[in-house]
């Protein structure tokens, strides 16, 4: 199945509590619908965290096509919550594919309130992303909850659940089932259906059975 | 035991609260706010006091008092943050007050930046308040060890009577990684006798003052940190060898640029130099008898300290080799990170020099 038939939504919102891989699945997704041929925009709408943004992989990003739109350059390594105003091309340009990385956790989601009237106009997903080794939501309850506090904050609906469970270099295919039983409970509470199970293409093979989007690590620290 | 994935600045506030840490006084300030953002939510839950201070004076005072009660206290900031507690570290250090402060290093001087740096080694190790005293100064180089460290940080002040900083770079505040929650084993501890926490059933008060007017009596008091100076100068020490048995190229670093040393020594290897890394733990105490030993190697050519800073550890390291060898620096700083290839081409030339 490719990228634009498992999101085949012309916006694709990623959220979910911190940590849980927001940033590497959007570049992922960016890259992959790219590589379909589609016009893609990634846009880097988080302000909450200082470092391991989209926006530090942007030549990885413009090389393959992707057009990045994140705060200007002068503000590349700040922490202001500042939004850049290019957002509005992917929101109304309805030939462009666009992929919305938004902070982590309701304060984070908070952004999306104010493109709320615009956002509905479109054809969107709105995606949570779950992931069962992050503590403070490893279970289904509290994941429940967070999606329910995003959904406040933004004024919309998620319609999507992503399971992106990892330990970083250490992941195993156990771990990501273990996730799947967890984006399985979270869909059962909330109604919302499991999009799609994230994996590295390594473990493509050992997963066969479940619906899977392959990702590469892009987001890697500097001594990897 | 089960894996799970912290962000460094919310596993470091979670091990404070499993080593029995009970207050927690801080300011936000790029890129620790995590900690005190997790303190606010968890350290009610866990019986203890969160407070967000209007100043970092403020909440490093506010550790002092509670130190001085007997409870467990910690503080967190960042770089400029960390110099506005100096005073508070000082203060605590000649009352004999246990408490973990967390300091993960931002670019500077001054404001600088909020990406990641290591430029208070100077201020840290050398003591960046008034006085004669010293504190152990902790440097993890992944989450797992951040956690760790901060566990143990609460053991050391309190069997020494003195403050404890955990110096983390920004990537340790800033990154996620797997962790365990390990077992742990506090160490056997005295009781804290001293603690001006009511005067129960004691003959007299305990007073807790800083303030020794009498020359002869403060040099008594100082004499008297420099005898704890010593003890922990003597069971407090710890590094890390990596690839060293037979390098000829010793790389010494500290926090995550260690990381990225290792991954230079092992793409040395792969071209052929035999490269390792000397990883101090403690940057105070110091392994320096560790590292002047690894000098005296014959197998030894030539050190490269690796920094996020303009060669503040190069000082130790400079101590330690005694111009037994030559030793070669690289560093990024204001929040630059060093790249692997840039460290490996620095020890490639460092090498190149004495092959």
């Amino acid at each position: 199945m490719t990228a634009a038939q498992r999101f085949p939504h012309r916006l694709t919102i990623v959220t979910g509590h911190y940590g849980t891989g927001k940033t590497e699945f959007s570049v992922n997704l960016a890259l992959a619908l790219a590589a379909e041929g589609a016009r893609t925009a990634l846009a880097d709408l988080d302000i909450v965290n200082p470092y391991f943004r989209s926006r530090e992989r942007r030549e990885l990003l413009e090389g393959a096509g992707v057009r990045l739109i994140a705060a200007s350059q002068a503000l590349a390594d700040a922490d202001v919550p500042a939004l850049p105003a290019e957002l509005h091309a992917v929101l109304e340009d309805r030939s462009v594919r666009g992929v919305l990385d938004v902070g982590g956790d309701p304060s984070g989601a908070r952004v999306l309130a104010r493109y709320r009237p615009r956002i509905l106009k479109e054809d969107y997903q709105l995606l949570c992303i779950v992931n069962a080794a992050r503590p403070e939501v490893r279970t289904a309850e509290r994941s429940a909850e967070y999606l329910r506090a995003i959904e406040a904050v933004a004024g919309l609906r998620c319609t999507g659940l992503v399971n992106n469970t990892h330990l970083c270099g250490e992941t195993a295919p156990e771990d990501i089932r273990e996730g799947a039983a967890l984006a399985e409970e979270v869909s059962q509470i909330t109604g919302i259906p499991v999009v799609c199970h994230t994996a590295e293409r390594r473990f493509q093979d050992r997963l066969r059975d479940l619906p899977l989007f392959p990702m590469e690590i892009r987001m890697k620290k500097p001594w990897e | 035991m089960k894996r799970e994935i912290w962000k460094g600045s919310e596993a470091i506030a979670e091990a404070a609260i499993r080593a029995g840490c009970r207050c927690f006084f801080g300011y936000p300030i790029t890129p620790q706010n995590e900690i005190p953002e997790y303190m606010s939510l968890h350290m009610p839950q866990s019986g203890g006091v969160f407070v967000q201070a209007e100043s970092e004076l403020a909440a490093v005072n506010m550790v002092y008092g509670a130190a001085a009660s007997g409870v467990r206290a910690m503080t967190s900031s960042s770089s400029p943050g960390v110099s506005l507690k100096q005073e508070g570290i000082s203060y605590m250090a000649a009352c004999q007050l246990p408490a973990v402060v967390v300091n993960v290093m931002r670019g500077g001087p001054g404001l600088g930046s909020i990406q990641p740096a290591q430029g208070d080694y100077f201020q840290a190790t050398r003591g960046g308040g008034n006085g004669d005293y010293r504190t152990v100064v902790l440097a993890p180089a992944n989450i797992q060890e951040a956690v760790d460290l901060t566990q143990e940080a609460f053991d050391i002040a309190d069997q020494y009577r003195n403050p404890v900083v955990v110096l983390a770079d920004g990537l340790i505040g800033q990154m996620m990684e797997p962790i365990v929650w390990k077992e742990r084993t506090p160490r056997q501890l005295p009781e804290k006798t001293w603690a001006a926490c009511g005067r129960r059933n004691r003959e007299h008060n305990n007073f807790i003052t800083s303030l020794l007017i009498d020359a002869p009596a403060c040099e008594a008091h100082n004499l008297e940190l420099a005898r704890k100076t010593a003890e922990m100068e003597k069971n407090e020490c710890r590094w890390e060898e990596i690839l060293l048995e037979d390098a000829e190229v010793v790389l010494v670093a500290y926090g995550t640029p260690s990381r990225v040393a290792q991954t230079a020594a092992e793409n040395l290897r792969g071209q052929g130099i035999k490269a390792g890394v000397f990883r101090p733990v403690t940057l105070w105490p110091y392994p320096y008898r560790r590292l002047r030993e690894i000098a005296a190697r014959e197998s030894v050519k030539v050190f490269l300290d690796v920094e996020m800073s303009l060669g503040q550890m190069l000082d130790d390291v400079n101590l330690a080799v005694a111009e037994r060898k030559p030793v070669r620096f690289y560093g990024r700083c204001g929040g630059a990170i060093p790249h692997v290839s840039e460290v490996e081409r620095a020890a490639m030339e460092a090498w190149k020099e004495v092959k």
